[in-house]
């Protein structure tokens, strides 16, 4: 009301010209800090979870990792690389583990690759977040009650049993490497999927169509537009899938008969049995080293490839 | 020997599930001709673009490119071109290499060496020369607008399509693509088929206007013929400005009927279709041929609601007794200040032969455009 009813009068305007400049930015002043204020009050829960669940305990590995093993097991005070120098001794587990965690993340890759193109590209819009659905709902169950199943289904008397039935015995499928790579790209599918359906929903159509337009065929359309476009979707899962499988030794090991051995049950065997905490820690701490250097390669390239805007990832 | 059109709709017909987009149509677009399809949004102008690039197939009839019927002939097989409504430049590739997509697609191969000299040509043919490198996120809307012509242009299309190209540009930058669209379509002689709901668009830039509307054509012709001529109600009101007046006939003679209009002034207007005594019809009067002079004289008398001085013209809406308001435009010439106020009464006469009498239909056009009339008022 008073509004309206100021405005025509000049010596009302200047007046109100005059506190506008200098209340506002008493006020602006006055926002800013409780907009700061607000900023870390909401930031705080998150830090201080991050920094006691994830930076303070990496310091102290970092720690233990230069440290040495006590007489009785566990850490004691040192400066020594001995350690990171003693790594060779678990070549073995590492070569094992560099070789699956890219190929169980590439086997990942192209069984997701096509399922993620159907739901995004092909799929009825209706249907769409029913199969997002079907495929998300086994996470609800526990891995290692789902890599149990797969046990029992790859077993003796799961499938061998069935085909013995139509006449072809004696296959052997539990136990062998390719259930061990069954095991991995069917638990961790979905973290495949989700990301390159996500990069390829978001794809402009109309950038298929100009493609078609200018002459290119299907297969050089999907090679030169859709697969390029979704790269930061595939780098996104496939480094996401390969990370996790650095680490991973619980499908190896239910599948594999674990008879081959990667840098997660060598973890498991020095924190847990033979307690040599600060050997486990370096081990821990390169296998951290690799995660990185995976990261920031998979992030150049996507965004080389795809040339959009750069978008960071860590 | 007559040449073959470029493009020929024969009964094409386009059904989405229950909804016809369009119904029947017979079209031919001449060669080396800048041609407007124009209409409101969901007549079906952007269904037949598509239908030319291969992006729908018609439900039924056939789709013609220089004489080949395109049934089943996919997109990449077809030698039509079109620059897409916001471009659909490709994010990951380059100015060049954008402009040498289509190029490189070509079997059998072309030379690299001719690739790069075609696309530097087409990028100079826009004014891009130096831009090659640039990313497109990088470059201005009219700068991607130019791109998406020389990606088009630079594959040497029989014919160019072009789905609202301008739609996403400001109003100066409109009028100079405009322009440049028009020389760049004389330059090359090839077909433009432009996709348009902006009637000054089609008016201003094409060799023909193809008025669409419902899902048919509903007048093809030249730009003046389209405006001068309209085919029914619809092409008069739709295309630039008109003021539709209703009346019923009270007399008939030759190509010209008498029309008495709701207050009993009779005006003579010209038919465009067999009109009968006593029918009811809608008169249609163009702004700039309403002349406006002092009390006294003309056929209408009114009194000027509002005036908008434009510089060499001036328009008035002007109240009139028992008919409603009437958008006139009268020119301005310099020193002679006869301007009229609003308020003032003015007498309202008719240029010969510029009134149009169209059967009075329950036509679609009409209601948009009393709301413009109403905007004028307010």
């Amino acid at each position: 009301m008073s509004e309206t009813g100021h405005k025509p009068e000049p010596d009302n305007a200047t007046g109100g010209r005059k506190s506008a400049g200098s209340q506002p930015a008493f006020s602006m002043r006055g926002s800013l800090l409780r907009k700061n204020l607000m900023t870390a009050l909401l930031l705080a829960p998150a830090t201080l979870w991050l920094v006691v669940f994830l930076v303070l305990p990496f310091i102290a590995i970092a720690i233990f990792s230069v440290g040495e093993r006590a007489p009785e097991g566990g850490y004691q005070a040192a400066l020594t690389f001995a350690q990171y120098a003693n790594l060779p001794a678990r070549a073995t587990a590492f070569w094992n583990t560099m070789v699956l965690a890219p190929v169980g993340a590439l086997a990942c890759l192209l069984v997701a690759y096509p399922v993620a193109y159907y739901l995004a590209l092909r799929a009825p819009q209706r249907w769409r977040l029913i199969l997002l659905a079907m495929i998300v709902i086994p996470f609800w169950t526990s891995l290692l009650m789902r890599t149990y199943a797969w046990m029992y289904i790859l077993g003796g008397r799961g499938i061998p049993a069935l085909l013995a039935y139509v006449g072809i015995e004696d296959l052997r499928l539990i136990n062998t490497p390719g259930a061990v790579l069954l095991g991995i790209v069917y638990g961790y599918l979905p973290l495949m999927i989700l990301p390159i359906y996500v990069s390829l929903e978001r794809l402009d159509r109309r950038l298929l169509e100009a493609s078609a337009d200018l002459g290119a065929t299907p297969l050089s359309t999907f090679l030169g537009v859709t697969l390029r476009l979704s790269l930061p979707g595939v780098m996104t899962g496939f480094s996401l899938v390969m990370i996790l499988l650095l680490g991973e030794y619980l499908i190896p090991t239910l599948l594999g008969g674990g008879k081959v051995f990667f840098i997660g049950n060598a973890l498991v065997d020095l924190f847990l049995q033979s307690r040599n905490w600060p050997f486990g820690s370096a081990i821990a701490i390169t296998l951290v080293l690799v995660s990185v250097v995976v990261l920031i390669v998979a992030n150049r390239v996507s965004t080389r490839l795809s040339g959009a805007r750069r978008v960071d990832l860590i | 020997m007559t040449a073959v059109p470029d493009i020929e709709f024969r009964a094409v017909t386009k059904r989405y599930g229950a909804v016809t987009a369009v119904s029947g149509i017979d079209l031919a677009i001449p060669p080396s001709a800048f041609v407007a399809l124009l209409g409101p949004s969901g007549c079906g102008k952007t269904t037949c673009l598509r239908m030319i690039g291969g992006f729908e197939q018609p439900s039924e009839g056939q789709v013609l490119i220089r004489g080949r019927d395109m049934a089943g002939t996919p997109p990449y097989r077809r030698p039509v071109n079109m620059v897409f409504q916001q471009y659909a430049l490709f994010p990951h590739l380059d100015v060049e290499d954008n402009i040498s997509y289509g190029l490189r697609q070509a079997r059998p191969r072309l030379s690299s060496r001719e690739i790069s000299q075609r696309a530097g040509e087409a990028l100079s043919m826009v004014q891009l020369g130096g831009y090659g490198r640039r990313k497109i996120h990088e470059l201005s809307g009219g700068q991607q607008q130019r791109v998406a012509l020389a990606r088009a242009l630079v594959n040497k299309p029989a014919v160019l399509l072009l789905d609202e190209p301008l739609a996403a540009l400001d109003k100066k930058l409109r009028t100079d693509m405009q322009i440049e669209l028009q020389n760049l379509q004389r330059e090359i002689g090839i077909t433009f088929v432009l996709v348009t709901h902006d009637q000054e668009e089609a008016l201003s830039m094409s060799d023909f206007v193809c008025v669409m509307n419902g899902g048919r054509v509903v007048q093809l012709g030249q730009p003046s013929e389209i405006y001068d001529e309209p085919a029914d109600l619809f092409v008069a009101d739709f295309v630039g400005k008109t003021n539709l007046v209703s009346g019923k006939v009270a007399g008939l003679s030759g190509d010209l009927v008498d029309v008495a209009l709701a207050d009993g002034t009779m005006i003579s207007a010209r038919k465009r279709v067999p009109l009968s005594r006593g029918e009811a019809v809608s008169v249609s009067l163009r702004p700039e041929s309403l002349s406006l002079s002092a009390p006294g004289s003309g056929s209408l008398k009114g009194i000027v609601r509002n005036r908008i001085f434009l510089g060499s013209t001036a328009e008035y809406a002007i109240e009139v007794q028992g008919i409603g308001s009437l958008l006139a435009k009268a020119d301005h010439v310099i020193g002679q200040g006869n301007l009229f106020k609003p308020g003032e009464p003015v007498a309202i006469g008719f240029a010969a032969g510029a009134p149009l009498a169209f059967p009075h239909a329950n036509n679609n056009g009409t209601n948009q455009r009393e709301d413009q009339n109403a905007e004028i008022l307010s």
